[in-house]
């Protein structure tokens, strides 16, 4: 697929002399939805402000759709819409007279339709004329989103977009993403709610210590690094996992009522076959079988807890 | 050139003067007229005229200016200064607008209201003391430069600035005592020759005599001199402005 944005050896090396990005490397496929996950200060913020134009970056180049975005800096930010992690906004003004500020700073015509359809979405209606600072965190936080949509961005970078919103409106977020998705936006969003990423995520980065450890297909990365356990829960108790089932490593539950057995996902040979013959020959009997599969979570901090 | 941006821009910051109409517009205008009050009425009438205009008359022009230069810049010192302060400037910075779009839309704004606080005091000042605008057209364009060329100046000390006391530093402990001692109050000719001088290194003589020259057709410096200072000032604004944008210099990480 093409690449709407592509990365190239770019770096970052603040003023204080901290290097917080060592030439990375991304490109993103037009129409998708990626997430950048990495532990606090991996540099997500940094790299994503490069690509916008907020941070100046040590060396490398970022093309947007073909624009280069610092010497055809017009071309590349007018297709680029940014919701910040930091909830900076304009205390004393009304939640319509930013979104509509944000149109028209992006050089889009007046449009009142699209901006109240915009704030329909993120359930921000009742509120258009409500000055910012009388707002809760939540809402100041779709405010944000509300002004990046409302000048109709092609790319759609969201920076911890659901941060402090309640349960219920993280849902609705993730509709709006949806539907936004649906009409061809191309979505980067950085999230420490991993479920998140597992649910809307078509590719996943991983970014550590500034540096990119891994981009993956978001299903290959599970495949590929999830884990799965089988559990057999057992008619009768054992007092020890039988000698002939060595091989498998089972483990034996306290009660002595389930055994549970570990294997890669991905793997050719998992003996899934000849270990529940193995447990018959034994003349172990089964109640029940269960699976269970590694969340995008356990991938995220198994993979960060190895590159130290 | 993307004129909704330095429009959206324009109006945003028309809206922040009017919601806070009486700090930026009543306070200055209230307090200028007490110096209309003070010197051209009650004082006034006992100082001889300067170079036969009537001292409640002679001030105006100079009044007028320290206004509008402090107004100026503090007015557009703010205007960058707060987004920077707040964060809000991300939105600046991410957004498809040329560093002269930025400027148009903050300094315009800036000026625009410099000017109309300008005149506001000129109309004011017609109610306490006699004026003559001899030459109306000169007396507007140096209403509009000087607006203009302050409110870069203002804008340059926003981007510069750190934290709000060197945002008030500049104009209180720069424009204020400059404007003072340029001529306001009286005609750097009554000084002796070493202060005149020295008065000469103040750029704000050239601003008010320039002005002053318009209403009464009085001058200490000639007026081509007064134009040009005007001129050098505003390309040395613009310049540094350029500049800022051009590195970046304090506006990106
Ligand atoms: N203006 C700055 N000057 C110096 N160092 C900075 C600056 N901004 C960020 N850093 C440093 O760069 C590193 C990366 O920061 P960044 O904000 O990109 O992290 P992040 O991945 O977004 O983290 P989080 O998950 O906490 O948002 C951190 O170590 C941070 O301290
Ligand atoms: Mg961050």
């Amino acid at each position: 697929m093409q690449s709407i944005l592509s990365i190239k050896n770019v770096s970052k090396t603040y003023a204080s002399g901290f290097q917080a990005l060592k030439s990375i490397d991304l490109e993103i496929r037009r129409g998708e939805i990626f997430a950048l996950l990495g532990p606090n200060g991996a540099g997500k913020t940094t790299l994503i402000g490069i690509v916008c134009g907020i941070v100046k970056a040590s060396s490398g180049t970022v093309t947007v759709d073909g624009h280069d975005n610092v010497r055809d800096y017009r071309g590349a930010r007018e297709m680029i819409g940014l919701v910040p992690q930091e909830l900076h906004t304009d205390s004393f003004e009304t939640v319509w007279a930013t979104c509509t500020f944000s149109r028209g700073l992006f050089g889009k015509p007046a449009n009142p339709a699209f901006v109240e359809k915009v704030l329909k979405d993120v359930s921000l209606w009742d509120k258009k004329d409500s000055k910012i600072m009388t707002l809760s965190g939540g809402m100041k936080r779709r405010v944000l989103i509300a002004k990046a949509l409302a000048h109709e961005p092609d790319i759609l970078f969201l920076d911890e977009p659901t941060a402090g919103v309640d349960v219920e409106l993280r849902k609705d977020m993730w509709e709006v993403v949806r539907a936004l998705r649906a009409k061809g936006v191309t979505i980067i969003l950085t999230t420490h709610y991993i479920e998140e990423a597992e649910l809307m995520a078509d590719r996943v980065g991983v970014i550590n210590k500034g540096e990119l450890i891994l981009v993956e297909d978001k299903a290959e990365l599970m495949r590929k690094l999830g884990k799965k356990q089988m559990t057999f829960e057992l008619q009768q108790k054992l007092d020890a996992v039988p000698e002939a089932l060595a091989p498998y490593k089972l483990a034996l539950a306290a009660d002595g009522r389930a055994l549970t057995y570990t294997y890669e996902a991905q793997g050719e040979h998992r003996g899934v076959t000849r270990l529940v013959e193995e447990l018959l020959r034994q003349n172990i009997r089964l109640k029940d079988i269960a699976t269970t599969q590694s969340s995008l979570e356990d991938i995220f901090v198994d993979l960060v807890r190895k590159d130290g | 050139m993307n004129h909704r941006a330095v429009w959206a821009i324009y109006s945003f910051e028309m809206a922040r003067t009017g919601r806070t109409l009486f700090q930026s517009i009543v306070s200055p205008v209230l307090s200028t007229s007490l110096y209309f009050v003070v010197f051209g009425a009650a004082i006034g009438s006992r100082i001889p005229e300067i170079e036969g205009v009537g001292y409640g008359s002679f001030i105006v022009p100079g009044l007028i200016m320290m206004t509008l230069l402090t107004q100026s810049v503090m007015n557009a010192s703010f205007g960058i200064y707060f987004p920077r302060f707040v964060g809000t400037i991300f939105e600046i910075l991410s957004a498809p607008v040329s560093a002269l779009e930025i400027t148009l839309g903050y300094v315009g704004a800036a000026a625009t209201k410099s000017i109309i606080l300008g005149l506001i005091i000129l109309a004011t000042a017609g109610f306490f003391v006699p004026l003559k605008i001899a030459h109306p057209l000169w007396m507007l364009a140096f209403l509009v430069f000087t607006s203009v060329t302050f409110s870069l100046l203002g804008f340059i000390i926003g981007l510069w600035a750190e934290g709000f006391e060197k945002l008030q530093i500049i104009p209180l402990l720069i424009i204020t005592p400059l404007t003072f001692l340029g001529g306001s109050f009286y005609s750097i000719n009554v000084l002796p020759p070493f202060w005149q001088a020295v008065s000469l290194a103040n750029p704000i003589v050239y601003l008010v005599s320039g002005f002053r020259w318009s209403f009464y057709e009085v001058a200490d410096v000639s007026l081509t001199v007064s134009v040009a200072m005007i001129a050098v000032f505003l390309v040395a604004c613009l310049a540094i402005v350029w500049w800022f944008f051009k590195t970046g210099y304090k506006i990106k990480k």
